[in-house]
């Protein structure tokens, strides 16, 4: 198991420190020059700028900035945002839960529709319910989803008055951020009805957000059910007698999560890409907009920053979704780490 | 010389055949087939299919709903936007844009992500760990992320869109095109050419690179969908193509204050948008049944 864990994070090492060589070129090939960002407009005294540039260390060889910065980096120093005067690190961890929050719940949105879709649509085979399954996916999988969620609006927001069109919650309530998630944290205060306002909020967001994962779990959960039904030991399971309930959760799903969990962690890097455009449509105050607002505003040090956490972030999950194989199907375990 | 050239034409015929023959079962990706090709007809025809220019501001004709709603005219199928421009003109004209921003990301990836794919593959050793680590680290940025940044380093337009989204689908062709090779080197036919004197060069593209051909006509059809949804996207976004331009994710954009009191401006645009990748992906899912060997006997 530790063997498993140290080979999967010295592959990530490279990709890490390719991450930090993009986001620091980035900088540096940006158009405009950094220092009339940090001064304004109006420009600087030549004295001023030396002082500016000295201050950043921008007077140093190119190699040399970039050690520095990764040194920065590996000491948690992710540089300052130059519109708010927050250290980039410390916005990015007040706005990641907001984030991981409609992420999390939009996953397990996709998961409780598409995982029993795709078994029925298995179960069935062939038949219009099947096809039928598999049409809705295909079009929830072409879905622009930044359409999907004006389109949402138009219908419940303003038409059936039943979802509030942006936020997270209503401006009546004061919550104390206890978790950052506001679903728990409207549960822990005492203010009534507050939680029912958050996930009022939630739930539009959520289901635009959660709209192309669902047809992709729903199409991988029907081929990885098709090919584990024609397994023999479903044959037997089905000779002795048992209810296809009983195959299904018992026998079938279980060796089918393979491909389903595989799937949850590809779909980690389309979550954080797809919140971009929800949080940008829902006012979502989240990273995806904070990265929209920072690349519009030219507040470089946050979308430098930005990106390399979102893509630290991307890593982890993927490697806990590598242990989780673990846990399901102990031999891939063996086999790595022989 | 004669004989033999036509015995290969006609066994390309025959594959084109067996080809057909598993593609024309699956009736959806018919369907997807004829749909795609209409939209490349109106793409085509634009200038001549559109009823008005569209840039052309009718002012009188503003925010006309489309011709079934009260208040709607003929003249204006689908209605206007709040400048008095015709939408069905501007969705036409829009499926150009589209289309060619799709196949410029498709061609630049594949044939990019194809030539790094073999040589990786094919000669191995330290040039391939930096091919692939430089992948790797692609992929680990969410590639409209990455499209979005680079866009912000080359400035907003559609061209710069469509080379950001091209570079995030690279890292995809790559892989593929190299996991083929690997698999094609040790068969006899490439250790027999090699035998007889091929050159690398020759080994690469003329006998491994056509034997690797489907999966990667398969992901370049996935590719040329996704590619029109993150250009649309990035059009949305202010960050693709510019204001007056019809492209479809602009026109969602620049209506965006509308969906209250004209909600078509919104809605038709995206619905282009929607058909035209749900025709795309019909198309690929019936390519991958057809092309997949695997599949065929089942």
């Amino acid at each position: 198991m530790l063997r498993f864990l140290i080979n999967r994070l010295m592959l990530l090492v490279p990709v890490f420190f390719g991450v930090t060589l993009v986001s620091f070129g980035f900088i540096r090939v940006l158009p405009g020059d950094p220092v009339e960002v940090l001064a304004g407009e109006r420009g600087v005294s030549a004295e001023k700028r030396v002082e500016i540039l000295t201050n950043l260390g921008l007077d140093k060889p190119v190699w040399q900035q970039y050690l520095n910065y990764l040194n920065d980096v590996l000491h948690g120093d992710l540089g300052v945002s130059v519109k708010t005067n927050t250290p980039v690190l410390e916005e990015f961890f007040e706005l990641f839960p907001a984030t991981a929050e409609l992420a999390i719940c939009a996953i397990i949105f996709a998961l409780i529709i598409g995982i029993p879709a795709g078994i029925i649509a298995a179960l069935k085979r062939g038949t219009k319910i099947d096809q039928g399954i598999m049409g809705i996916c295909l079009t929830g999988y072409s879905m622009p989803i930044f359409w999907w969620g004006l389109l949402l609006i138009i219908l419940f927001s303003n038409t059936l008055n039943l979802t509030p069109v942006s936020g997270r919650l209503s401006f009546l309530f004061d919550i104390d951020p206890v978790t950052g998630f506001m679903l728990i944290d409207t549960l822990l205060s005492d203010e009534k009805g507050s939680f029912l306002n958050a996930l009022h909020h939630l739930v539009l967001p959520m289901v635009v957000l959660g709209t192309i994962p669902l047809a992709v779990i729903a199409r991988q959960t029907r081929s990885a059910m098709l090919e584990v039904l024609s397994e023999d030991y479903v044959r037997t399971a089905r000779a002795k007698g048992l209810s296809t309930f009983r195959i299904v959760t018992i026998h079938a799903l279980r060796n089918a999560l393979i491909t389903i969990v595989t799937v949850i962690g590809l779909q980690v890097a389309t979550l954080l890409a797809g919140a971009i455009l929800t949080e940008t449509i829902f006012g979502w105050p989240g990273i995806g907009k904070w990265i929209i607002f920072s690349i519009f505003a030219r507040d470089y040090y946050a979308v430098q920053g930005g990106l390399l956490l979102i893509a630290a972030t991307i890593m982890i999950v993927n490697l806990i979704v590598d242990l989780l194989y673990g846990f399901i199907n102990p031999r891939i375990l063996h086999q790595k780490s022989k | 010389m004669s004989n033999s050239s036509t015995s290969s034409r006609s066994a390309l015929s025959q594959q084109w055949q067996e080809f057909w023959f598993y593609y024309s079962t699956n009736k959806t990706a018919v369907a997807g087939l004829i749909f795609l090709f209409a939209v490349v007809f109106m793409a085509i025809f634009a200038d001549i299919i559109s009823p008005h220019e569209p840039a052309e501001q009718y002012r009188q004709f503003a925010k006309l709903p489309p011709a079934w709603m009260d208040g709607g005219q003929m003249q204006f199928f689908l209605g206007t936007d709040y400048a008095g421009r015709d939408m069905w003109s501007r969705i036409i004209h829009g499926s150009r844009l589209s289309l060619i921003a799709g196949s410029i990301v498709v061609i630049l990836s594949l044939s990019i992500g194809v030539l790094l794919g073999l040589i990786s593959g094919y000669i191995g050793g330290w040039l391939e760990a930096l091919i692939m680590r430089v992948m790797d680290t692609i992929m680990a940025v969410p590639g409209l992320l990455l499209a979005l940044v680079l866009v912000a380093v080359l400035g907003p337009g559609l061209l710069n869109a469509m080379i950001a989204i091209a570079i995030t689908y690279t890292p995809s062709f790559v892989r593929l095109t190299r996991a083929s090779t690997l698999a094609e080197m040790n068969r006899d036919y490439v250790v027999a050419s090699k035998m007889t004197g091929a050159s690398p060069i020759r080994l690469m593209f003329v006998s491994i690179l056509p034997n690797c051909m489907a999966p990667i006509i398969v992901q370049g059809t996935l590719s040329f969908s996704t590619a029109i949804l993150d250009t649309a996207a990035l059009g949305f976004l202010g960050m693709g193509a510019q204001a007056p331009t019809p492209e479809w994710g602009t026109l969602i954009a620049e209506n965006r204050d509308l969906i209250l009191n004209a909600p078509w401006t919104v809605t038709f645009p995206g619905i282009a948008i929607l058909l035209a990748v749900l025709a795309i992906n019909l198309v690929g899912d019936g390519l991958r049944d057809a092309l997949d060997p695997k599949l065929k006997r089942s």
